[in-house]
C-alpha cells in the first residue's frame, strides 16, 4: 500500500485515513492554501496553516477548520503531517507526510521567488515528491518580479498621462495583493472591486500590510478614477462593471501572458508576465533541491513534463489526473471555451 | 535592429489603429534610408527568400536551449509560432544589438550559399547577440509571416503621414514588383514614376458592403449597376507587347491563366483593365469551387484547362492610350472600355460586365433577388461620376450581396469528428474579430468536401496550440464562409447571438485572416434578421 494514493476524492492517505486538497467531500482534510481548487466546500474537517486559515474560513464560512504553525507535526495513526511554506500565497504550505521512514511531500501549488507577501518557499528532502506542472515547459521562464513592477509601474504612469484609467486584472487571493504591494503608491491612487478588497480586509486583520485602497463604488465620480489603478479579478472583465472606466487600459499579469498568442486572445492592451507558480526553472530546481528520486506530476503539462522527467532526468516520474486547475481561472480559460 | 524591434513591440502592444500609425509614422522618421525601406517592404509583403529551413532551426535551437528536440516541438505547438518559441526557448540574454534592420537582413540573405555548419555557426552567434524581442524579430525575418496586425493600408497611411505624399500615390507607388535590394527609398517613395516599371499594378478600388437602404444613395439616375461575379478580382495589364495579370492579392498570376495570353497581341499597349478572373464554360459562369480547382495547381494541365477555362470579366478602364485616367468618372471610362472592347475583340476571353439597367430602386431589388440566376453574388452599384480609387473606401462604390445570412470567420479550434469521421478533424468552432480578439460564434461540422476535411486535418495536427482533451485550439489562420438560416440574440453565447444551421459553405483560402468578419458585423446582422 503507497503512502499517498490518488482517488476519485483527491490524494488520499489510506493509513491515516485523510486527504489533501480533496476535489470532492470527505471527513478529514489537509488544506495546501485557500484557492478555490485546493480547499472546496463540503468537509467535515479542515486543516490548514495559520496564516491560511483566516481567508479560508472567510470563504468557506462556518465549518470546522484547524490550523498549525509550519513545522509543526499533527500524528493521525501513526502517519506524521507537517506543512512547509510553498510561497505560493500567503499561508500556502506543500503537505510533508511520514510513516515508518518513508516521507512524501504534496507541493500544492508554488514558487521559489520571494514575493515578499508569502512565507518563502522552503524545500523539503523527501522519497516521493508530488509536484504541479503550470508552466512545465521550457518557453516559461520568468523575469524577477523588480523588472515586472518597473514595466507596470511606467505603463501606469503613462495612462496617467494620458488620462486613462489602468485596470489591472488578478486573482482576488494572492496575485492582488502581491500587485498592490508592488505598486508606486506615489502614481495615483489604487482602487479595487469588492472581491478583492473583502481578501483584502480579511489579510490586513490578521497583521498583512497592504498599501491604502478605495473600493470602487457608486460614491466616486467618473473623472475620480482618472489617473488611478483599478485592480479587479478576472471575471471583471468584458462585465458592465467595467465601463464607468472609460478610457481606460487594461492589463492581465498572469504567467500565461508570456505567449503572444495568449495575450492576444484576450485582447486587452498589455499582458504581464507574472506568476504565483514555479517556471520552468523553478520547477526543475524544486525538485532538485527535494532529493527525490519518484515524482509524480499533476496539473499543468502534465505529460510533457513528466517525459522529460524520466527521459532527461532519469527519474522515476508518474503523471496522476487531479481536479486542480493551476492558473487557468485567472484568463477566463476553461475547456473549449474562451 | 533595437529600434526596429522596438516597433515591433509598440505595434503588438496596441490594438488601435491611431497609435499603430502615430509608431509607425516614428520609427519612419527615425529610421534609416535602408532600414525605412525594407520596413515597407516587410509591412508589403515581400521578404529576403528563405536561407535556412525551419527543421534546422528547432535543432539548433533546441541544442542552444538545452533540451531534446522533442521538448522543443512540444513546446512549440503549445505556443504556436515558432519565431516565438525560439526566442523563449534560448537562454535570456541581455543584450541589445547595435545594428541595423537592413544589416541583419543582409546577413540572412547571405546564408543562402553557405554550408549547413557555416549557416548554423552564423544562426547561432546571431542568436547570442541579441535579446528577446530581436530575436522573435530575426526569425520572423528568416521564417517570413510577419503578422503583427500591421496592413498595408496602415502602414501606407504611416508613411504619407511621414512623407506627406497622398496615399492613393504611395499605395501605387509600392505596388507590384520590386526588390528592397534594388531600389532606394528615394527613388521608389519620394520621386518615382511609377509607369516606369512596366508590369506595376495600379491599387484595387475595393467597396464595402451596401448595409442600408440603397434609397439613401439617392437618386437611381446617379448610379450603375452591375453583376457582382464570383470569381478572381484581376488586373489585365497590357504594356509594351507584354501582358501581366495581377490577382487582387498582389500576386503576379499571368502563368496561371494562359487563356489571357493572346491579349497581349489583342490589346493596345497601354491598357490596364479591371476585372474578375472568372471561371467560364459554354456561355455562362461556372462557381468560385470550379475556380479552386485551378488556382493551387503548379501546372496548370489540358484537362484543367478543358474543364475549368476562364475569361476576363471586364469592369473599368484605369489606363488608356497609355493615360493613368483613374480620375476620370466611371461613365467615361466606362464609354472607354467598351469603344476598346468593339475595336479590339479578344475572342471571348475578354467579356464586358454588363449594366443592370434600372429606374427604380424596387426594380433593382428584384435583380438582386435573381442573382443566384445570373450565376453571381448579387450586384455592385457604383456612383457614375466616380473616379477609381485606391483601396477598400465608402461612399461610390457598394456591393450588394443577395444572402446577407452568411459571414466570413476563422477556424478556432478543431475536435475530431465521430464514427467515420473519427479520424478526422470535421468539427470546428469559427470566431469573427472583436478589435484584435477572436471571440467564438458558431460551430459547424458539415459543408467541406472528404477531400477537404483531409487536407484540415492535417493542417490542424502541425498547427495545434493547445489541447483541451479532445479539442484543439489551432493558429488562427483559415477563413471559411459560414451560411446559415436564422439568428438570434443569446446571452449564453460570448458573441451574444446563435445561429440557426450554420455550416461551411466555402473554405476561402484567398481570404487572409485578418479581412474575416467583425463581431461588430455579426451583431449588425443580428440587428437586421432577429425576428
Amino acid at each position: 500500500m503507497a503512502l499517498l494514493e490518488f482517488n476519485d476524492k483527491g490524494i488520499y492517505c489510506p493509513t491515516a485515513d485523510v486527504y489533501i486538497d480533496p476535489w470532492k467531500p470527505v471527513e478529514r482534510a489537509l488544506i495546501t492554501h485557500g484557492h478555490a481548487d485546493h480547499s472546496r466546500w463540503g468537509h467535515k474537517h479542515y486543516l490548514c496553516t495559520e496564516s491560511a486559515k483566516p481567508v479560508i474560513r472567510y470563504r468557506l464560512g462556518d465549518v470546522q477548520i484547524q490550523s498549525i504553525r509550519f513545522g509543526e507535526q499533527v500524528t493521525h495513526n501513526g502517519v506524521k503531517f507537517s506543512f512547509h511554506p510553498a510561497g505560493h500565497i500567503l499561508g500556502s504550505a506543500q503537505i510533508r507526510v511520514e510513516h515508518q521512514g518513508e516521507i512524501w511531500a504534496v507541493s500544492g501549488d508554488y514558487k521559489l521567488e520571494d514575493d515578499g507577501l508569502s512565507e518563502p518557499f522552503e524545500p523539503v528532502r523527501c522519497h516521493t515528491f508530488i509536484t504541479e506542472s503550470t508552466f512545465g515547459l521550457p518557453v516559461y521562464r520568468w523575469k524577477e518580479q523588480a523588472k515586472v513592477f518597473e514595466d507596470i509601474n511606467a505603463w501606469w504612469q503613462k495612462n496617467k498621462a494620458d488620462r486613462k484609467v489602468s485596470i489591472l486584472t488578478a486573482y482576488a487571493l494572492g496575485k492582488a495583493q502581491r500587485l498592490m504591494r508592488g505598486l508606486d503608491e506615489s502614481i495615483g491612487p489604487i482602487f479595487t472591486h469588492g472581491a478583492i478588497e473583502n481578501t483584502n480586509q480579511v489579510m490586513r486583520r490578521q497583521g498583512v500590510r497592504l498599501p491604502k485602497a478605495k473600493r470602487v463604488s457608486n460614491k466616486f465620480k467618473k473623472e475620480d478614477y482618472i489617473g488611478g489603478m483599478v485592480i479587479a479579478p478576472p471575471s471583471a472583465l468584458n462585465a458592465p462593471w467595467m465601463r464607468k472606466f472609460k478610457p481606460l487600459s487594461i492589463g492581465i499579469a498572469s504567467g500565461w501572458m508570456a505567449l503572444r498568442g495568449a495575450r492576444r486572445r484576450r485582447a486587452v492592451d498589455r499582458g504581464f508576465v507574472l506568476s504565483d507558480h514555479a517556471d520552468w526553472n523553478g520547477l526543475n530546481d524544486a525538485i532538485t533541491a527535494t532529493g527525490a528520486q519518484r515524482i509524480i506530476v499533476t496539473h499543468g503539462y502534465t505529460s510533457i513534463f513528466t517525459r522529460w522527467l524520466r527521459e532527461e532526468r532519469g527519474l522515476e516520474a508518474y503523471e496522476a489526473q487531479t481536479e486542480f486547475e493551476g492558473e487557468l481561472s485567472e484568463i477566463n480559460e476553461t475547456g473549449t471555451e474562451e | 535592429m533595437k529600434h526596429f524591434a522596438d516597433l515591433y513591440t509598440q505595434l503588438d502592444q496596441t490594438t488601435k489603429t491611431n497609435a499603430k500609425v502615430d509608431a509607425l509614422a516614428r520609427y519612419f522618421e527615425q529610421a534609416d534610408a535602408e532600414d525605412r525601406l525594407w520596413t515597407v517592404a516587410i509591412l508589403s509583403h515581400r521578404r529576403p527568400r528563405r536561407t535556412v529551413n525551419s527543421t534546422l532551426l528547432r535543432t539548433w535551437a533546441a541544442e542552444m536551449a538545452g533540451i531534446p528536440l522533442w521538448l522543443f516541438e512540444e513546446s512549440y505547438h503549445i505556443v504556436g509560432d515558432l519565431s516565438e518559441a525560439i526566442a523563449l526557448a534560448l537562454p535570456r540574454q541581455q543584450t541589445e544589438n547595435p545594428r541595423s534592420l537592413t544589416y541583419w537582413i543582409e546577413y540572412i540573405k547571405s546564408l543562402g550559399q553557405l554550408e549547413e555548419g557555416e549557416k548554423k555557426e552564423q544562426i547561432t552567434s546571431a542568436w547570442n547577440s541579441m535579446g528577446y524581442t530581436e530575436r522573435l524579430v530575426f526569425n520572423k525575418l528568416i521564417m517570413g509571416g510577419f503578422r503583427i496586425g500591421v496592413s498595408q493600408k496602415l502602414m501606407v497611411r504611416a508613411l504619407s503621414q511621414y512623407t506627406g505624399i497622398d496615399e492613393n500615390i504611395l499605395a501605387h507607388r509600392i505596388m507590384g514588383n520590386w526588390d528592397p535590394a534594388e531600389t532606394s527609398f528615394e527613388s521608389l517613395i519620394l520621386t518615382k514614376d511609377p509607369l516606369e516599371d512596366i508590369s506595376k499594378p495600379y491599387p484595387f478600388y475595393l467597396a464595402y458592403a451596401l448595409e442600408d437602404d440603397p434609397e439613401e444613395l439617392g437618386g437611381p439616375g446617379e448610379w450603375l449597376a452591375e453583376r457582382k461575379w464570383d470569381g478572381i478580382r484581376g488586373q489585365l495589364i497590357v504594356r509594351k507587347d507584354e501582358l501581366f495579370v495581377w490577382s487582387r492579392g498582389e500576386e503576379l498570376v499571368t502563368d496561371k491563366f494562359p487563356e489571357y495570353h493572346p491579349l497581349a497581341g489583342l490589346l493596345p499597349n497601354g491598357t490596364v483593365i479591371d476585372g474578375e478572373i472568372l471561371p467560364f464554360k459554354d456561355g455562362k459562369p461556372l462557381t468560385f469551387n470550379d475556380l479552386q480547382t485551378r488556382i493551387g495547381r503548379k501546372n496548370v494541365t489540358k484537362s484543367i484547362l478543358k474543364k475549368v477555362p476562364v475569361a476576363m470579366m471586364a469592369y473599368d478602364l484605369l489606363e488608356w492610350q497609355g493615360e493613368d485616367i483613374r480620375h476620370y468618372p466611371l461613365h467615361e471610362r466606362r464609354l472607354l472600355l467598351e469603344q476598346l472592347m468593339e475595336n479590339h475583340p479578344a475572342g471571348g476571353v475578354l467579356l464586358l460586365s454588363k449594366t443592370v439597367p434600372f429606374s427604380q430602386w424596387e426594380v433593382l431589388a428584384e435583380e438582386r433577388n435573381n442573382s443566384r440566376e445570373h450565376h453571381s453574388e448579387g450586384l455592385m452599384l457604383k456612383r457614375k461620376d466616380s473616379e477609381y480609387k485606391a483601396g477598400r473606401k465608402k461612399g461610390d462604390w457598394w456591393k450588394w450581396k443577395v444572402d446577407p445570412l452568411s459571414i466570413d470567420a476563422v477556424m478556432i479550434y478543431a475536435q475530431r469528428g465521430h464514427g467515420r469521421r473519427a479520424n478526422l478533424f470535421t468539427d470546428f468552432t469559427f470566431a469573427v474579430w472583436d478589435g484584435d480578439a477572436l471571440v467564438p460564434f458558431a460551430k459547424a461540422y458539415s459543408g467541406l468536401t472528404d477531400k477537404e476535411f483531409r487536407e484540415i486535418t492535417t493542417w490542424v495536427r502541425r498547427n495545434t496550440r493547445e489541447r483541451f482533451g479532445p479539442v484543439h485550439s489551432v493558429e488562427p489562420t483559415y477563413v471559411f464562409e459560414i451560411a446559415f438560416e436564422g439568428i438570434r440574440a443569446s446571452t449564453r453565447h460570448k458573441s451574444g447571438v446563435a445561429l440557426r444551421f450554420p455550416r461551411i459553405s466555402r473554405w476561402r483560402k484567398d481570404k487572409p485572416v485578418r479581412e474575416a468578419n467583425t463581431l461588430e458585423e455579426l451583431q449588425k446582422i443580428l440587428e437586421v434578421y432577429k425576428g
